[in-house]
């Protein structure tokens, strides 16, 4: 079995249809009523074409054709979205590992994905799901209720919508968040941000917290690497800190492609000054996968490099990731300088909060801690 | 002692005579790329009609005296030939004529290729269904089957900017292929035919329509299977559509009662642009230029890193009949 098929039935099977999630084993590739909603944001053209007005790429789709992301298909006239409750990935994850690190932290993050994505990023490390339409993933049919009582089974604080770009899957978040909500389950999304003002409103209202993937700070890397925008997506950053939701930002180094002096500089004093210096920031490795196979994993000065731009510009809260026990996963205090929150990989090892106080010299430090775990 | 010449041509004489000789007679010119479209004056181009056609067409491309000996060029007995279809604009001319694919799956039969080793293939089950064709894959039988039964390779095949799954249709069953698109408008890429037909090969089309499918068009057709396995192109150009493609909008198509005919893509692809903006230009529409939809991809195919064909009028030998 290759990785995509381990992907396809491990990742998937196990959690849901053995949790009675699905009908039977995962459903096949075949076209699901089920699946298919219509989609809430895109406007109808003449001669049944429709423009998408999910993502700032504004798809123009003629009838039969889909989207960039290939997961909403014009039918007709009228606009769909193929992965409504379309599960292809499943997994109980611990939240440090989207990673969300003012968060609950050690609380456990349901997480699951769908087929598709807006962009197409050559670094991705799970394109067999999203750069793959979903009639050619097994998925399976999990309602937004559903989904919300699996994650109280498995003890979870949050649904994490990851892996693949929630915002193509975005009726589905809705939904699933509000059910989520009711069922007292949070909500939180793992995105690269490119999404136009209205459905991120919508996404606003009702989740928790929004990590945004930042794949550089350059609009040359955004157009060649990533086949998208970065303007967009400090707008989107913007809009979120505006909505007053708490979010992190990644930053994955990649090197001789988005690790220069100049254009780290430039990203802390941007968060800095667009953000604040509240905003976390991680550094986070860089792996050789899809199509950079080329380059090496980002080593590990070139990430401490990148963090010490960070801090002098001035940035309280900057971590780095894919590096397990490096002290630059622990969170301190930006007041006393002590650790208030100490990590070993995704566990946390031991925790010096007081109702979201430093528990040294009482700094409030922020993030959203209820039902953190103390040690 | 008196040394004995050498009788007969010295190395001095044999380089004279070949320089001599490379300059008597001219450089072998480039070869052109042969381009046939073939027309039928008839209004109604019926089953009889339409196999008549292919033989102009086909007999022409190849220099054959019968269309047996034509096809007999292009497969041998014994090997297994994909006919790919163009099926998403589902039932009617803006989608691969059935009848079309039934007479070059009958004179293929005539040329010695078993039943069971024609496949009729493209990207869905469901959009062959739509288009005319009854997916099956009986054996002894002519297949027909769309890449989501078929399935993908798990290994991403890759060349510039195209990172891709291909269909095992493509890669592990068919050892020759017969591209079989069809002469239209498309709002994004400017145009579809022969190049651009190979998007029904890969898991992730929708990942190439940026920027006019440039230089996605050119990069995915580079694929080696893709590149390597096509032997001939036959674009359905009954009813091409000018404006308002890929889907089917019958009142932009126009009676054309046509086949183009070439196994160089990128020559097909530049003659059926070529149409497909005169019949613009008379209907007083934008060239697509002018449209912002210009189908760059063409002249992508044709630059040094593609060398798929030529794209320069001067080099093709169209042939109308």
């Amino acid at each position: 079995m290759d990785r995509r098929e381990a992907l396809k039935t491990m990742v998937t099977l196990p959690l849901l249809t053995a949790a009675g999630a699905g009908a039977g084993a995962g459903t096949p590739a075949a076209e699901d009523a089920r699946f298919v909603v219509e989609a809430r944001f895109y406007e109808k053209m003449p001669s049944r074409r429709v423009r998408c007005k999910l993502c700032p790429r504004e798809c123009v789709i003629d009838d039969r054709e889909r989207g960039y992301c290939g997961v909403r298909e014009n039918r007709g006239g009228t606009y769909y979205s193929l992965v409504y409750a379309r599960v292809c990935s499943a997994h109980v994850d611990p939240i440090e590992k989207k990673p969300l690190f003012h968060f609950v932290p050690g609380s456990l993050a349901f997480s699951i994905a769908t087929a598709g994505c807006n962009v197409n990023c050559k670094m991705c490390q799970n394109w067999e799901i999203s750069q793959a339409r979903p009639e050619q993933l097994t998925s399976t049919f999990v309602p937004p209720q559903k989904l919300a009582g699996l994650a109280r089974e498995a003890h979870a604080v949050s649904i994490a919508y990851t892996y693949n770009e929630p915002v193509i899957f975005c009726e589905y978040v809705l939904d699933a968040a509000d059910a989520g909500r009711a069922a007292g389950v949070k909500s939180v999304v793992v995105s690269g941000g490119y999404i136009q003002d209205e459905p991120l409103k919508e996404m606003c209202r009702r989740v928790d917290a929004i990590k945004i993937d930042l794949k550089a700070y350059s609009q040359k890397f955004y157009r060649e690497i990533v086949n998208g925008d970065l303007p967009s997506v400090l707008k989107t950053l913007a809009a979120i800190r505006k909505h007053g939701v708490w979010s992190e930002i990644v930053y994955l180094v990649i090197p001789t492609l988005n690790d220069s002096d100049d254009e780290l500089k430039g990203l802390a004093r941007w968060v800095k000054t667009e953000l604040g210096p509240e905003v976390p920031l991680h550094f986070t490795r860089f792996h050789p996968d899809y199509l950079l196979k080329n380059l090496p994993p980002t080593p590990l000065p070139t990430l401490e490099r990148a963090k010490a731009i960070a801090d002098a510009e001035g940035l309280h809260y900057v971590y780095i990731g894919n590096v397990p026990g490096h002290p630059a996963e622990n969170t301190y205090c930006p007041k006393c300088r002590r650790v208030v929150i100490e990590r070993a990989g995704f566990t946390i090892a031991g925790s010096h909060l007081d109702r979201g106080k430093c528990q040294f010299c009482q700094q409030p430090i922020p993030g959203i801690w209820e039902g953190l775990l103390h040690l | 002692m008196l040394t004995e010449r050498k009788s007969g041509t010295t190395r001095r004489g044999l380089l004279r005579a070949c320089l001599a000789g490379a300059l008597a007679c001219p450089a072998p010119a480039q070869a052109k790329s042969r381009v046939v479209i073939a027309r039928d004056a008839d209004n109604a181009v019926d089953s009889a009609r339409l196999l008549a056609l292919l033989d102009r067409a086909v007999q022409a491309v190849f220099g054959a005296d019968s269309p047996i000996e034509a096809w007999k060029k292009l497969a041998r007995p014994g090997e297994v030939v994909g006919l790919k279809v163009n099926c998403l604009a589902g039932r009617g001319p803006a989608s691969t004529s059935p009848t079309l694919v039934e007479a070059i799956c009958e004179r293929l039969q005539q040329a010695g290729i078993r039943a069971g080793d024609l496949v009729v293939w493209d990207r869905l089950d469901s959009d062959l269904e739509s288009a005319g064709f009854r997916p099956s894959t009986r054996s002894g039988r002519i297949r027909t089957i769309g890449n989501d039964q078929a399935g993908y390779e798990s290994d991403l095949a890759t060349f510039g900017e195209a990172g891709s799954l291909l269909a095992t249709t493509l890669t592990r069953t068919c050892d020759a292929i017969v591209n079989l698109p069809v002469l239209k408008d498309h709002g994004i890429a400017g145009v579809t035919m022969a190049l651009k037909n190979f998007f029904g090969a890969v898991h992730n089309p929708n990942k190439y329509h940026s920027n006019s499918g440039d230089p996605y068009v050119a990069d995915v057709y580079m694929l080696p299977p893709i590149r390597r396995k096509v032997r001939l192109h036959i674009c359905d150009a009954l009813a091409p559509q000018y404006e308002g493609g890929p889907s089917l909008m019958p009142h932009w198509s126009w009676p054309f009662h046509g086949l183009i005919a070439s196994r160089d893509p990128v020559a097909l692809d530049y003659t059926g642009w070529q149409i497909i903006e005169r019949k613009r230009a008379e209907k007083g529409m934008p060239t697509l230029r002018a449209a912002r939809r210009e189908p760059a991809y063409i002249a992508r195919a044709a630059d040094a890193q593609h060398r798929l064909g030529t794209n320069d009028p001067g080099l093709i030998d169209k042939v109308e009949i």
